[in-house]
């Protein structure tokens, strides 16, 4: 069994009245593909941020990467990897730019992250893109080189809220070999989306719904439960139980 | 039947970038029309061109037999626009946006409310409450209800499901589906590959360019290889090795397995003793039929 | 420490790649010593005076000249009767009209002194006390020369300083009316611009521009709301000044409130003008801010007069709608003339108003491009 690297036990998140995350007990471990799944609203987003230390929780005990998310939040950041959908890199700056960026923000040393972007850029077949603006290239490749970025400190963990948005569907599956690669190599992977068949890709899903976790397990057993083929019909069962609408099959 | 929809080799450009290039297909009238496609395809700029909102640089448009460059007042009264983000007046109330767009076009709430009866349904219950409070499934049943309001022959939806959980986006094709008795034309864009499955016919389009049109179980056929879905416990090595196998033409993830087409079309009987030398044992290997998105798939290769 | 640099390395990148940021730090500070440096003066060039002479005699004749050939004044008429210091003082020129009475050189000669008046337009405090001060300092020196001549030591000519229209040079009647001025424009300029660059923004001009509204019926149908809370503004305003600065309204509060609505119709064209080539709110505003506070506040006359500034920044001046009504609405609120001293100004908003329009018209697009 491997290391146990994100803990949390009875998590509540409170907004004034509002709560947006009720009592939540998962954990998460080492070189895990974890996937966090649920409509907007349900408290995903919230969730993220205070595993993130970008958000204190109201109660509950929250461990990553062994630091406790109340008290030690700054030690959380220094140890994981973040990339959001909304904006990951400097569209007004290079590529490389970016990267001495991350890399000097993150601490490491200017030889290692000269190394680890040569690295990063033969991998990704764009060495001919180091002076080119991020505003310049096409949206898969800023995602495939906002995950590099992501994890060019090679953190123990690292968070991806809704990564592969509107990309094409060969990006999507480069992407998604990205992070088994990131995986493999003993990093931990959370990460949250819309797209259901993605969740297959997850050694382990959770779904959220209302604040809650209301499901929790392998996709292939989460399916056997609900006598599914896919976690699309999964997730339409738990959210409308009594009156699911036909799923989108195929494909 | 008189056809909906005619576009003969359109073609856009914004600046150096080619965003629409040769587009010709036609829609027919009661159909569900569904542009496939990855954002930056071109999908919004041709709904913007068949809206009559941007002009074409190259080729024509005919839109309800009218030409959609010189026709477009009598168009603006007929079509039935959706624009991505919804587009609601943040801080009118659902009632309000309901009543401002049937004003606008001349018509009043009750005249067709038929017609939206089952989707405004859905929402009336907070119909005091401000569009900018509702969730997205919310907003996309207000906005279709807007774009319905005056009984439109055309409904052009852009990317109506995008960003908008998986029980509403079920939900909102099972009400397109009934709109079909009304004789209503529906264009659809959507970046979802399984929403292909219900439409009447698809046209896949990547890069501004149309790759295949036809129905979607067609298009499915059209696949020109034997597929294969191949499982093990490790996915991720089992790519790396299946890549390594020499008589293998391509392999995609696709969530629990993998994908794979072989270059003679069959896997071969070498192939489990290779993986199992990749150490990867208990392999599962079944032949499968192809889906839309590895038809989609196969094409961008083709094109790339 | 590295990570820190390598922030502050990030943060000039950005600077230097961003034109409009580059702008802010550098052009502004420019544009804004240009025109302070320039606009600004205490001195003054010039400025328009008018005379009545009753006695025209050589006296008279040469303290004219001097004060003419001061190089601050120029003259503009020769006036016949006092009637004439009212109508020439409201048509705007003239900034002080000096009186010389009858027999005004002999009775220096036989009595030892002789009485002039200065009567100058109150409605600009500063301009008047300037120039008055300055015809004041003329005739001390022109006093000192001949008091050789004249019987006795010490002969006297003594200045009376009249201030017409706003006898106790109060500021605030320069200042209402300016206010006004700056905020109508503004506030109608913004309001307008910044409603229809929120619908581009938002998505909803998109639906619009497919439905059967006709642009005309989308400009004036944004339009109409601003323009009636803008007159309720006015008025209020008004009624403000009245109560705590006991500012009245000379002239035909009619045709103020008629003025006004022009005023109102300008300058909500104008913000139309400026959402027609705005994409975004953020644009929107900064023009109708940035781009029309400065130049109104300085070059429309509002504090510091026109006729003191070198001749580009006048010609400048010209443009800008303000300056017209700042005209109009001190000359009804303050001189308390009628629409025949202003109605080369009115003509001008007209025009203005009538060239945002037929702009703004012509520039919105019924499409997305």
């Amino acid at each position: 069994m491997n290391d146990i690297v994100i803990s949390v036990r009875n998590l509540v998140k409170k907004f004034g009245d509002f709560v947006a995350n009720d009592n939540l007990s998962f954990e998460v471990y080492s070189g895990e593909i974890f996937g966090f799944l649920g409509a907007n609203g349900a408290g995903k987003t919230t969730a993220l941020r205070i595993l993130s230390g970008l958000s204190s929780p109201t109660s509950g005990e929250v461990m990553v990467a062994g630091y406790d998310a109340k008290k030690e939040p700054e030690k959380i950041k220094k140890n994981i990897g973040y990339m959001c959908q909304k904006f990951s890199l400097y569209e007004d700056l290079t590529v490389k730019e970016n990267t001495m960026l991350y890399g000097g923000i993150y601490g490491m040393s200017l030889p290692l992250i000269r190394k680890r972007t040569a690295e990063l850029m033969a991998k990704l077949n764009f060495s001919d893109y180091e002076n080119k603006l991020i505003s310049d290239l096409p949206l898969g490749m800023k995602q495939k080189l906002a995950f590099s970025v992501a994890v060019l400190h090679e953190p123990k963990i690292v968070f991806l809220d809704e990564p592969t948005g509107g990309v094409d569907p060969v990006t999507r599956r480069q992407f998604w070999e990205m992070i088994y690669e990131a995986a493999s190599r003993g990093i931990t992977v959370f990460v949250t989306t819309h797209y259901m068949d993605e969740a297959e890709y997850c050694d382990r899903i959770s779904i959220m719904s209302d604040g809650k976790i209301v499901a929790l397990d392998t996709p292939a057993n989460l399916k056997k439960q609900y006598n599914a083929e896919t976690v699309e019909e999964v997730f339409i069962k738990i959210a409308r139980p009594d009156n699911p609408p036909s799923p989108l099959k195929g494909g | 039947m008189q056809k909906v929809i005619e576009s003969f080799g359109v073609g856009k450009k914004f600046g150096a970038t080619q965003a629409l290039n040769d587009i010709s297909f036609e829609v027919n009238e009661s159909e569900i029309f569904g542009f496939i496609g990855p954002d930056g395809a071109g999908k919004t700029t041709l709904f913007r061109i068949i809206a009559t909102l941007l002009l074409p640089n190259e080729g024509g448009m005919k839109v309800l037999g009218l030409d959609a460059t010189t026709g477009f007042k009598e168009l603006r009264s007929n079509i039935g626009y959706m624009p991505g983000r919804f587009s609601l007046y943040q801080d009118l109330s659902v009632e309000e946006n309901l009543n401002f767009y049937a004003t606008v076009f001349g018509t009043t709430v009750q005249e067709n409310y038929d017609l939206i009866s089952d989707i405004y349904s859905h929402i009336e219950p907070f119909k005091k409450r401000l569009a900018g409070k509702l969730s997205g499934g919310m907003k996309q049943k207000l906005a279709l209800s807007c774009a319905l309001i005056h009984k439109p022959r055309l409904l052009v939806l852009d990317e109506p499901t995008t960003g908008v959980d998986a029980v509403s986006r079920s939900e909102f094709w099972s009400m397109l589906a009934k709109l079909r008795k009304y004789n209503i034309t529906i264009i659809v864009s959507t970046p979802y590959m399984d929403e292909a499955m219900k439409c009447d016919r698809v046209a896949l389009i990547q890069n501004g360019r149309i790759l295949s049109i036809d129905t979607p179980q067609k298009i499915r056929e059209g696949f020109s290889k034997r597929l294969y879905r191949i499982r093990a416990q490790d996915k991720y090595k089992l790519i790396i090795a299946l890549r390594k196998y020499p008589n293998t033409n391509t392999a995609y993830p696709f969530g629990d397995s993998i994908h794979v087409t072989f270059i003679d079309n069959a896997p071969g009987d070498s192939l489990p003793g290779f993986l199992e030398s990749e150490g990867i044992p208990g392999v599962t290997i079944e032949e499968s039929g192809a889906g839309i998105e590895d038809r989609f798939l196969e094409l961008m290769e083709k094109t790339a | 420490m590295r990570r820190f640099l390598g922030f502050v390395k990030k943060e000039f990148l950005h600077i230097f790649r961003d034109p409009r940021t580059l702008f802010l730090l550098f052009g502004i500070p420019a544009v804004q010593i240009l025109l302070f440096g320039f606009v600004v003066s205490q001195d003054i060039k010039n400025a328009g005076v008018a005379f009545l002479d009753l006695s025209k005699d050589e006296v008279t004749q040469k303290l004219t000249d001097r004060i003419i050939s001061s190089g601050f004044f120029r003259q503009t008429d020769n006036l016949l009767t006092y009637n004439d210091i009212d109508k020439v003082l409201k048509k705007g020129k003239t900034k002080a009209v000096i009186v010389y009475e009858d027999n005004f050189g002999r009775n220096l000669l036989e009595k030892g002194k002789a009485s002039m008046s200065i009567i100058a337009d109150g409605s600009e405090p500063n301009t008047a006390t300037l120039v008055t001060n300055y015809i004041m300092a003329i005739t001390v020196d022109f006093n000192r020369e001949i008091a050789g001549n004249a019987a006795g030591s010490g002969s006297l000519i003594t200045p009376e300083v009249r201030m017409f229209y706003n006898p106790e040079l109060k500021g605030h009647f320069m200042f209402v009316p300016g206010v006004i001025t700056l905020i109508l424009i503004l506030i109608c300029a913004l309001m307008t611009s910044v409603t229809i660059t929120r619908e581009k923004e938002f998505g909803t001009m998109e639906v619009l521009l497919v439905s059967p509204l006709k642009p005309l019926q989308i400009i004036l149908g944004k339009v109409m709301p601003y323009f009636i809370l803008s007159l309720i503004n006015v008025i209020v305003i008004l009624i403000l000044s009245w109560f705590v600065f006991g500012l009245p309204v000379k002239g035909s509060i009619a045709l103020l409130l008629a003025e006004s609505m022009l005023y109102i119709l300008m300058s909500l064209s104008l913000g139309i003008l400026i959402s027609t080539v705005s994409k975004t709110m953020q644009q929107a505003i900064f023009i109708s801010l940035i781009g029309l506070m400065l130049p109104t506040i300085l070059l429309s006359g509002f504090i510091f007069p026109v006729e003191n500034m070198p001749v580009v920044y006048r010609w400048l001046c010209t443009i800008i709608p303000p300056r017209y009504f700042i005209i109009i609405i001190k000359s009804i609120m303050i001189k308390g003339t009628g629409f025949f001293y202003v109605w080369k100004e009115t003509l001008v908003l007209v025009v203005m108003t009538l060239i945002f329009i037929g702009l703004s018209v012509r520039n919105f697009k019924i499409r997305l491009e």
